[in-house]
């Protein structure tokens, strides 16, 4: 069966925005719906019906069951465009790219877009697990005696709503926290990351100077740019931050090289090249390929078995399968959940020891070169709703290498629960 | 924001009460409604000193319009159109005010005068006098003219783009084209196949098309059948969005001031839709100032928006083939640009500067077909006058023939006319959508 490579042909995002801020009252089909609309106006999509839309949320309402699909019918695409929801933490956003580039380069269909929302601030709030046995068992009672009896069994303590948490539920421990371990064991330094963390505030204030994010972003409610963004930002002013995840002794993470919590939406425009062809539109780059790794954080080593530490596992394998080595890109778009995910990663890639023991390598990946590494920003500056950030980094490597006039970028995105997420593009 | 005045003086008991006060008593205008008539009435045609534009009115039927020679006495009129240009003494003039004197008391409301006319060409003075003689006539009654009606002069060199004209003038699409003179040149173009959709296929460029005039341009322009590139700032991606999203157009988000925003404007085009027939400048700034008062910081971006970023432009596509053959180039002047304003020596400077650039431009563009004309809109209802004081805006509001203020979709109408095949004999020129205002005639 002949495949072909699914093209990028642009994206669209909101501005993100810290929580509890510009978009508090947003929602994230209202934020995933004005994406939408947004790339439908820069690419001339209404009442197109596309081959499918695959986006999702982390943070996610029961109502919500069919957020895609619903933020599809509120747009300016037409009604019959199928969509589907997707879920895989902060990997959500690549791997509904990935689903969307397969189907298209199996012939399946021949556009569609990936996306993803999150809202920290209008998170769900639900009813306690108490209180919720006794609601379902009241709809259950088929008398006015039982009613009254489930009632009864209400106490006090279920009136406390259960609010999400940012935390493993098998190990209780914050993704911070669980960091925190991890940069510990690979003794990540403060300043190595204070200075990456600069170098993104810098980065991505110089993209929107250059007007790079003008065919990237489209504002939404007050915001024009991220929010987050501190273009001022210095190793000096970072380095008075108290530290915020890990043992004091130890402790290097702070809020300054921390992704904080995030609103906002992204979505890119996938396609083959015909179809972009008969659009009229133009081809940025294509998604090569695609992997995903899992590691075993609950028992796992502190150093090897990170709970941010997947894509360590999965770029070599990605690697080994297209006959490219770390050094064969021109950009690198590593998702900054924390400075010390990015350097972590970058170490034990460095690492000889680890690449034998654990990825089985004769040899270690080696050093990249780090003026090619989030060259326009990433998380740490523009912020991070979770299953917002895979599209806002595939939009953005896409026009890298569009604007290089070719080249090979690669992704590499981490995830709760222990996963990760790596794709090659090629323009 | 609505006209309160407007609505009050044209309601039952506020009509009454604004006759015997002697007050002002705006019209609500007769605005174009797609399918419906070209005219509320018939048309009364005249000439003085034999007609000498071919097939007149052939070429006025075709338009939609009912030529009326028999009419009863109590037939109303919906326009008096006069051939004018076979007139060459003085004495031939009375025939024209004797024509319209008898017939302005049977012309409906919201009826259309427009006077034909030869534009004077330096073979014979008196001859020259007579047909300048026109403009006073015209503008005058104008002046005269009450419920909405209008009167405009055309001048004829080459009838190709008449019955375009005519269908323009003669239509609710020129309600606050009032007091006004029209050159009518050569033309490359042919007229539209359909008159309902005379853009169809082709592709506009509108500036500055988030909100206000240009919003309303990229609706005409895109009901007329043009797909529209709406072209914005960034930050004002939000709205531009929704102007695109609502006639099936496309944003290009850019700062049209940048260095390299006329590569990428033209890249775009061509990348997205093989070239581009119809450009619209329509993105402007104020920043209001007395002169002894005005910084740099109030200045410059205005002469950067205004008038830089517009001949950037403009040399790039004369420079390129990115603009197709019979293209269309239209600008936003003012008519502070003609008549200048207190606090806006900046904005009168690039608004002014915009005439200088199509006048000098034409010829270039007529080289390839094109051509480039600019709209001098008056007192018009936006975000913009909506932020002006009370006492002041309603004064404004008042100092015009119509005795209000136009809308956005007056400009709009303006702008696609211009904009369209039918209209290459129109190059430039600075047409006025301004209801006659008493300022900068």
């Amino acid at each position: 069966m002949d495949t072909r490579r699914a093209a990028v042909i642009g994206g669209n995002r909101t501005p993100f925005a810290r929580a509890n801020g510009a978009y508090a009252h947003a929602s994230n089909q209202d934020m995933l719906t004005a994406a939408l609309d947004g790339l439908v106006a820069r690419f001339g999509l209404q009442g197109e019906r596309l081959g499918e839309v695959a986006a999702g949320a982390v943070l996610k309402h029961s109502r919500d069951f069919n957020l895609t699909r619903e933020s599809v019918l509120g747009s300016r695409l037409a009604s019959t465009t199928p969509a589907y929801d997707v879920q895989q933490a902060c990997g959500t956003g690549l791997e509904a790219a990935v689903l969307v580039a397969n189907k298209i380069a199996l012939g399946q269909i021949e556009s569609g877009i990936a996306g993803g929302v999150d809202s920290a601030s209008d998170a769900p709030i639900a009813v306690n697990e108490q209180l919720r046995q006794v609601l379902l068992d009241m709809n259950r009672a088929r008398s006015l005696g039982q009613r009254a009896k489930a009632l009864g069994r209400i106490r006090p303590t279920a009136l406390a709503p259960e609010i999400p948490r940012n935390a493993e539920p098998r190990t209780g421990l914050s993704m911070g926290e669980h960091q925190a371990v991890t940069t510990a064991a690979w003794a990540i330094s403060r300043a190595a990351q204070d200075e990456l963390a600069v170098a993104s505030h810098q980065n991505l204030a110089a993209a929107y100077e250059q007007g790079f994010l003008d065919d990237l972003v489209t504002p939404y409610l007050s915001l024009t740019r991220d929010n987050n963004l501190r273009p001022d930002t210095s190793i000096g002013k970072l380095a008075q931050l108290k530290p915020a995840f890990g043992r004091n002794d130890t402790a290097t993470m702070t809020a300054g090289n921390s992704t904080p919590l995030t609103d906002g939406a992204s979505t890119v425009l996938l396609a083959s090249d015909e179809w972009a062809a008969r659009h009229n539109l133009p081809v940025l780059a294509h998604i090569v390929d695609a992997e995903t790794a899992a590691v075993d954080y609950v028992h796992g080593d502190e150093r090897a078995d990170g709970l941010l530490m997947a894509p360590v596992y999965a770029l070599p394998r990605l690697l080994a399968r297209n006959k490219v080595s770390l050094q064969d890109f021109d950009f690198y778009e590593i998702h900054e959940a924390f400075a010390a995910t990015v350097l972590t990663s970058l170490a034990a890639w460095e690492d000889p020891e680890f690449c034998q023991r654990y990825l089985g390598l004769a040899e270690p990946l080696g050093p990249i070169d780090r003026s090619k590494l989030n060259v326009r920003g990433s998380s740490l500056a523009a912020g991070h709703p979770f299953a917002a950030t895979g599209g806002r980094i595939v939009a953005t490597l896409a026009k890298l290498l569009h604007e290089k006039g070719g080249g090979r970028g690669l992704v590499s995105i981490c995830a709760a629960g222990g996963q990760g997420v790596v794709a090659i593009l090629e323009a | 924001m609505s006209d309160r005045y407007q609505a009050l003086v044209n309601s039952t008991v506020g009509s009454s009460v604004a006759s015997r006060l002697g007050l002002p008593r705006p019209a609500v205008l007769r605005r174009y409604e797609p399918g419906a008539d070209l005219l509320p009435g018939p048309v009364r045609l005249g000439a003085a000193g034999g007609s000498t534009v071919p097939h007149l009115r052939e070429v006025l039927t075709r338009t939609g319009a009912v030529v009326a020679d028999e009419t009863e006495e109590s037939t109303r009129f919906g326009a008096l159109v006069y051939d004018a240009t076979g007139i060459s003494t003085v004495a031939g003039l009375a025939e024209l005010a004797a024509f319209l004197g008898a017939a302005l008391r049977r012309l409906r409301a919201c009826g259309r005068i427009v006077v034909l006319g030869r534009p004077a060409d330096s073979v014979s003075i008196e001859v020259d006098a007579v047909r300048q003689a026109l403009e006073g006539i015209v503008r005058s009654l104008g002046k005269e003219l009450r419920a909405g009606a209008t009167a405009n002069l055309v001048w004829i060199t080459d009838p190709a783009s008449l019955e375009s004209a005519l269908r323009f003038l003669l239509s609710g699409k020129a309600a606050y084209v009032d007091g006004q003179s029209l050159l009518l040149g050569p033309s490359r173009s042919e007229d539209p196949v359909d008159w309902a959709r005379p853009l169809a296929g082709q592709v506009a460029l509108v500036t500055g098309a988030a909100r206000g005039i240009g919003a309303a341009i990229t609706a005409v322009l895109a009901r007329d059948g043009a797909h529209v590139v709406c072209a914005d700032l960034p930050a004002a991606g939000a709205s531009l969005a929704r102007v695109a999203n609502d006639v099936a157009g496309t944003t290009l988000q850019i700062d049209i001031t940048a260095a390299d925003a006329p590569a990428t404007v033209l890249r775009h085009l061509t990348e997205r839709h093989g070239g581009v027939d119809i450009v619209v400048h329509n993105a402007g700034v104020t920043r209001d100032k007395l002169l002894a008062n005005m910084t740099p910081n109030h200045w410059d971006p205005v002469l950067a928006v205004n008038l830089q970023a517009q001949l950037s432009i403009n040399a790039a596509l004369l420079a390129s083939d990115v603009m197709r053959d019979r293209g269309r180039v239209v600008t936003l002047s003012s008519t502070t640009g003609l008549a200048g304003n207190r606090g806006q020596t900046n904005y009168g400077a690039s608004k002014a500067g915009l005439i200088g650039l199509v006048r000098s431009s034409a010829a270039a563009f007529a080289a390839r077909g094109a051509t480039i004309n600019a709209v001098a809109p008056g007192f018009i209802d936006t975000d913009m006058t909506h932020a002006m004081p009370f006492a002041t805006r309603e004064l404004a509001r008042r100092l015009n023939s119509l005795q209000q203020a136009g809308l956005p979709v007056d400009v709009a109408e303006a702008v696609a006319w211009l904009a369209s095949p039918g209209a290459g004999g129109v190059n430039g020129q600075v047409l006025r959508v301004c209801g006659q205002n008493l300022v900068g005639a």
